[in-house]
């Protein structure tokens, strides 16, 4: 519950979801979704929730980005919006 | 652009409306807030008695762990079905099972032909590199799931490891060599034996005549000397049956989705 | 404005970013053209969402809700001689964060991938039938399919 922690991961997650929906590499999107993940991850690390930041490290940042990688892999790389 | 304007308008009037509820929740922090402490009088939260009491229930001092394996082990029963659901329709979805490839149109040219995406350069190092880890990881995951009852951990987060090493070195090295230890028979095998795992221990006690799912009444049958044991006992092989099927479907899921349905080939 | 800041803004202020990121995640659902980029918007708004219901349970000055050994040692010698009365003594509930929703979103978490799942599958297989994942081209050739039949 240390209140800056909060404010600056708070920051940063909303600086990755709004960039990871605007970058036109689809690659990269899926890089900065697994980034969004990890900082999830340490917020609730710090608000006391460690089971919770265990299973959303392995499950959310781990298998949910392997898992839209494979799918870019075998579609397009590049969007058009 | 339609859908940009409707777009902005309603997630215009939903934040809105959100954020006024917002300001009527308690204090970020709050000890005293109605989730944490009850609304007083004689009826205290649900919370409370779960913090109070678990260690004299059941013995277990990770109180995530036995809320979820046992106070709440009926939702969390049918979350492993959800999950092997879904193992299940990606399986039905994009599985081809016919031994030709002329079926109808050919497929699109994928993006991983493009010349700007290369590994093969770089196979001997990261593959050896792979398959050193990976055997420890899965000590780990091993680790984690035996050691839910007492430090952070459990049968999801021990099953999604142990499904990533084998993701892992299908990553490193090629689908095809992973598919010769791990194949489809055995990985659905598996699947289905972890939710069966986790049924058995709940339709046991009805043998005896207690209640589905209600871990105590198994202390004849685990040998144990009280009722905590057995549930404490029983949560652990309830966890197991939850790894084998998250592990299964985890890395099913990955097969299926990174060949397109065939299990040959690969990233 | 002031009496606002104070009593709205401030103390709740990391549900009104959470808020945020959930209509962040909702807008790309709805406007966004490609596939992928709806997926990744439908994730960042459940995750905001877990996000919310798992602060409503913090404490603060709080452990992780493991019981630790002090607690558990001091009380097993009075388990036998007195009753549950003496063990709430030992066990004070304002020390441990509350598992409750932790336990909920445990479950919300691992069934949002296997969805997550399903849906990148459904591409995959939108892909091999129309060729594109952009949303208006492939409403394009359903209407030019209509159309001819």
């Amino acid at each position: 519950m240390i209140v800056t922690f909060d404010i600056i991961i708070l920051v940063f997650l909303v600086i990755a979801a709004i960039i990871s929906l605007s970058v036109k590499d689809l690659l990269a999107a899926a890089m900065i979704f697994g980034i969004y993940g990890f900082l999830i991850c340490l917020l609730w690390a710090e608000m006391g929730a460690v089971d919770v930041a265990f299973t959303e490290a392995t499950v959310g940042a781990g298998v949910s980005t392997v898992l839209i990688v494979a799918t870019i892999l075998n579609t397009r790389r590049k969007s058009t919006d | 652009m339609k859908a940009k304007i409707f777009a902005s308008i309603a997630v215009a009037i939903t934040g809105a409306v959100l954020l006024y509820a917002v300001t009527d929740f308690p204090r970020f922090g709050d000890p005293r807030s109605p989730a944490n402490a009850g609304i007083g009088g004689g009826s205290p939260s649900a919370s409370l008695y779960y913090i109070e009491n678990t260690y004299r229930d059941t013995k277990v001092p990770n109180l995530v762990t036995a809320i979820l394996a046992d106070y709440r082990g009926y939702d969390t029963m049918f979350e492993t079905v959800v999950i092997l659901t879904a193992g299940m329709s990606i399986f039905a979805i994009l599985r081809v099972l016919r031994r030709d490839d002329a079926s109808g149109a050919p497929d699109p040219a994928p993006a991983s032909s493009d010349p700007s995406i290369d590994g093969d350069h770089h196979r001997i190092i990261v593959g050896t590199t792979c398959r050193i880890a990976a055997p420890l990881i899965q000590i780990f995951a091993l680790y984690v799931v035996a050691h839910g009852h007492h430090s952070p951990g459990g049968g999801f987060q021990g099953g999604v490891m142990l499904g990533a090493s084998f993701i892992l070195i299908a990553l490193s090295g090629s689908l095809r060599d992973t598919l010769v230890r791990f194949g489809e028979q055995q990985y659905l095998r598996l699947a289905f034996i972890g939710i069966l795992i986790y049924a058995g221990f709940g339709f046991l006690p009805l043998w005896v005549g207690r209640n589905f799912l209600d871990y105590g009444a198994l202390s004849g049958l685990l040998m144990t000397s009280g009722e905590e044991m057995a549930r404490s006992h029983s949560m652990l092989g309830v966890e197991i049956g939850v790894a084998m099927t998250v592990m299964s479907i985890m890395f099913a899921i990955f097969a299926n989705l990174s060949t397109r349905g065939r299990l040959r080939g690969g990233l | 404005m002031q009496p606002f800041f104070q009593e709205a803004v401030i103390p709740h202020f990391n549900f009104w970013i959470y808020v945020i990121i959930m209509m962040v995640g909702l807008w790309s659902v709805i406007a966004k053209n490609n596939l992928i980029k709806k997926l990744i918007g439908l994730s960042i708004f459940q995750t905001a969402i877990l996000l919310l219901y798992v602060s409503l349970g913090v404490k603060e000055g709080a452990t992780i809700p493991v019981l630790d050994h002090h607690a558990l040692t001091e009380s097993s010698p009075t388990e036998s001689s007195e009753g549950p009365g003496k063990k709430a003594h030992a066990i004070n509930p304002d020390h441990y964060a509350n598992p409750l929703p932790h336990v909920l979103m445990l479950t919300a978490i691992v069934v949002g991938v296997a969805t997550l799942g399903v849906a990148l599958a459904l591409t995959q297989m939108i892909y091999k039938d129309f060729g594109t994942i952009e949303e208006d081209e492939v409403l394009n050739q359903i209407k030019a399919l209509h159309d001819d039949v």
